[in-house]
């Protein structure tokens, strides 16, 4: 088989981050690389070198033995390479089909001809067994499918070498089976593929080799056969990791958390939650497991008072929490980390001890009147860097300098270093390394263990699996189904939140 | 919202004429043709944002852009003793400032709604610190007679005898309709103001389309300026082209960003102050001429109240595009 992809000894930093240090890897024809990593080990980076999208600052990229000019995307394109973006890179407003051609239209004298368009792309779909609406407005299609579109893009262009970023971080367990069906189908056809992931189930399900980086660089690479789940995670992190949980067994008490008959209406003023009525108890953690945009966003931003709910009510320690007024909810005992740390959780250009008294910066010991009192903000900042092992200098430097998962342990320990009665964690762990996902594990089942309500919303099925002591399966709006965690069973899950009835 | 825009449009011209033609042909005839010529610059100023913005850079310095363009439109006319090459200049003009806006929010990625000011001054310094008296152009461009057309009852006189930048710009606007919808350009430009990453990735260079499209913008907002200078009036005065680069954005959200829509916006635009000034003349109604120069302003204020959160701009619109960033 021939090589498709030689990487030689490629570097590249941003300021005085090394994103990578002298990677060098191949992918050869009908071959499946997983690259695995931790968040920020450099996968995004050298996969963006590859296509052309960052120019490395050292080393070479050859693609079917030609090395490429780097930067140059439309080269990479043109010598076959297609690549599925972690972000989708589809227009919103424009169609499947517009999304399919655009950068390489089908035209005569310079005007689209749409119509032929439209046959190519239901051509495509049916040769590789995509099926999707040509027709079809690619905001109006729900993420599995958006996806499809991504890949089918990359695919028109008589792709050798397709490269896909992350791309079962969005999807429930069934449309990753069915993904990575479509990348072993593909491979057949002589495809190469380099599949960038965290997870490791996936890898072991479909790589025939795999590259493991950390922290910029390449520490080795091995196939499924020679390797296992626990092995690939030493080598992701450096040392050993606990991908199971420890915990004790629940004690739950009085309910703490209690919402009835909530209807709450999305961005769009559509009605996302319908009628949903749920109850937490102090001392237990409750996860919410669901696809997104089944009405999480919306079920937390309603408990926490940020938007507005249409009906129903949502109860604290017996008392209503009102419409509209998240610092009530705050003062009711509600802590809340957001599922985007950036737009709710900081003020990224505030120091960390700012950051750190965000929700009671005006209540004693931090301020006394109208007078903050800043050597409490500078001990408080000091003692919660410390406690939370939030990586960063010191206290003062601004927000912004930090990596995701330090922002987030600052979110993490501004929330939970409070009275703790109501946690609303939202996708607490998105964008964080393996090593902090940990420690915000634990922090959460502490905070379960002290008595506090705890309601976690994810996306990761397998976060909720191992947190949760009860779990609750919402879909469209409603929740469907609750299991005591030990009762629960993956695919019964996976099926209820696709929306199958199970 | 059921009826549209454009029936509005329809509602308030056959009222009109109506009127008028029951009063007398002659006038009613009279006023349709002076609404095309109150609206075209507007529209031609329109399609400069909808170029710009569509390709997701905002221009605010369409008057500038007009100003400076009508400026050297003019003297260049007077001291050349030629009107089509004062165009010319003109045109050159334009599109040198749009170029100076692609520089500026492109390259520099300068916040646009600044980029845009600092066109404005520009041209509102240069243009009165360098303005003379006693200049003038040998003549305004020369009027069409449209043949047949021009024969035609009741719309003859509408439509023949308008200059050529009126005919040309028209056949723009409806070209640049076509362009921005049914070639790979538009689908291009489209994309690049909606989702830049995505034609990136798919190998369109955004920082060329932008380039290309602000700089051509600029081009058609000199033609705007040239007509103003050289085809409506014949004269040239400080603050001359008075706020219709600013009117000019309110048509285009109109418009919803839509060369069409804009033209049809632009044209309701021209027939309010047709109809206004006829009523002035004939006073029908006793308006103070100052309220009556008020009419754009006000118009566009109850325009964008009216538009306002039910048009959805470009998405990209306003925002540098960032390569290494995703």
């Amino acid at each position: 088989m021939r090589t498709l992809l030689e990487v030689e000894g490629v570097s590249k930093g941003f300021g005085s981050v090394i994103a990578n240090e002298n990677i060098s890897l191949t992918v050869k024809e009908g071959e499946i690389l997983a690259l695995l990593g931790e968040n920020g080990a450099g996968k995004s980076t050298l996969v963006k070198a590859v296509f052309g999208l960052v120019k490395p600052d050292a080393g070479t990229i050859k693609i079917n033995g030609t090395v490429m000019e780097s930067g140059d995307t439309a080269a990479a394109i043109a010598s076959g390479v297609g690549m599925v973006h972690q972000h989708f890179q589809l227009v919103p407003v424009m169609s499947v089909t517009e999304n399919l051609i655009l950068g390489d239209e089908p035209k005569r004298f310079g005007v689209v001809n749409i119509k032929q368009a439209r046959k190519e792309a239901l051509a495509l779909s049916e040769k590789y067994g995509l099926e999707v609406d040509p027709d079809a407005i690619i905001e109006d299609l729900p993420v599995g499918m958006a996806q499809r579109v991504e890949i089918l893009k990359a695919l028109r262009r008589d792709v050798k070498l397709l490269i896909l970023d992350e791309p079962t971080a969005v999807l429930t367990p069934q449309e990753t089976d069915e993904l990575l069906e479509v990348l072993r189908n593909l491979a057949k056809r002589g495809v190469g593929i380099l599949f960038i992931t965290h997870k490791l189930r996936e890898v072991m399900a479909v790589a025939d080799r795999i590259a493991v980086l950390r922290g910029g660089k390449l520490m080795g690479t091995t196939t499924p056969k020679e390797s296992s789940e626990a092995k690939l995670a030493q080598m992701m992190v450096g040392r050993e990791v606990v991908l199971r949980v420890e915990k004790s067994q629940a004690k739950p008490k009085d309910v703490l958390l209690s919402i009835k008959n909530l209807r709450v209406s999305d961005d769009r003023k559509l009605e996302s939650v319908k009628d949903l009525s749920l109850e937490v108890h102090a001392g237990e953690i409750l996860g919410i497991a669901g696809v997104e945009g089944n009405g999480q966003r919306e079920l937390v931003e309603a408990i926490c008072s940020m938007r507005s709910r249409l009906s129903g009510e949502v109860i604290v320690k017996g008392q209503e929490i009102p419409n509209l007024n998240p610092r009530a909810a705050h003062l009711a005992g509600v802590s809340h980390i957001p599922e985007d740390r950036e737009k709710h959780g900081l003020v990224t250009s505030y120091s960390i001890a700012d950051n750190l008294v965000l929700n009671r910066f005006d209540q004693a010991p931090f301020a006394k009147g109208w007078i903050r009192n800043l050597e409490e903000v500078a001990n408080n900042g000091e003692a919660l860097v410390e406690k939370f092992d939030i990586r960063a200098p010191d206290a003062y430097l601004s927000a912004s300098s930090l990596s995701g998962g330090n922002k987030q342990k600052v979110v993490v320990a501004r929330e939970l270093s409070q009275q703790l009665d109501v946690v609303v964690a939202a996708q607490p762990t998105r964008g964080v390394d393996v090593g902090s996902i940990e420690f915000i594990h634990n922090q959460l089942i502490a905070a379960r263990d002290a008595g506090a309500a705890v309601l976690l919303v994810s996306a990761e099925l397998d976060e909720i699996l191992s947190l949760a002591d009860r779990i609750a399966v919402i879909s469209n709006g409603k929740i469907v189904a609750i299991f005591n965690s030990k009762e629960a069973d993956r695919n019964t899950i996976g099926r209820l939140m696709a929306g199958l009835a199970s | 919202m059921k009826l549209r825009t454009s029936h509005y449009l329809i509602f308030a011209f056959l009222a009109a004429f109506t009127y008028f033609y029951s009063k007398d042909g002659l006038v009613a005839t009279s006023v349709l043709y002076t609404a095309i010529q109150f609206a075209l610059p507007l529209a031609l100023a329109a399609m400069v944002g909808v170029m710009c913005e569509r390709t997701g850079v905002v221009n605010i310095g369409i008057e500038g852009t007009m100003l400076i363009s009508a400026f050297t439109a003019f003297f260049a006319g007077a001291i050349l003793k030629n009107t089509v090459q004062g165009m010319l200049v003109g045109v050159f003009t334009g599109a040198m400032m749009g170029l100076l806006l692609a520089l500026m929010a492109v390259n520099w990625k300068m916040d646009q709604i600044i980029a845009g000011v600092i066109l404005n001054i520009l041209a509102a310094g240069i243009t009165s610190f360098y303005y003379r008296q006693n200049y003038s152009i040998p003549s305004t461009l020369d009027p069409i007679d449209l043949p047949v057309v021009g024969a035609w009852p009741i719309l003859g006189p509408v439509l023949s005898f308008h200059g050529p930048i009126t005919y040309f710009g028209i056949f723009f606007i409806l070209g640049l309709w076509f362009a921005l919808y049914k070639t790979s350009w538009g689908l291009r430009s489209r994309a690049v103001g909606e989702h830049p990453s995505s034609a990136d990735t798919a190998g369109v260079s955004v920082t060329r389309l932008r380039y290309l499209n602000v700089t051509v913008a600029g081009a058609v907002g000199g033609l705007a300026g040239s007509y103003l200078a050289l085809e409506a009036v014949g004269i040239f005065e400080r603050g001359f082209t008075a706020g219709k680069g600013f009117t000019a954005l309110a048509i285009m959200i109109f418009g919803r960003w839509n060369p069409l829509g804009a033209l049809a916006a632009a044209l309701f635009f021209g027939l309010t102050q047709a109809v206004t000034n006829q009523l002035m003349i004939d006073e029908v109604v006793e308006i103070p001429p100052q309220f009556i120069n008020m009419l754009p302003y006000i118009l566009t204020i109850v325009v964008l109240a009216i538009s306002a959160g039910k048009v959805r701009p470009p998405a990209a619109e306003g925002i540098p595009y960032e390569k290494e960033k995703s």
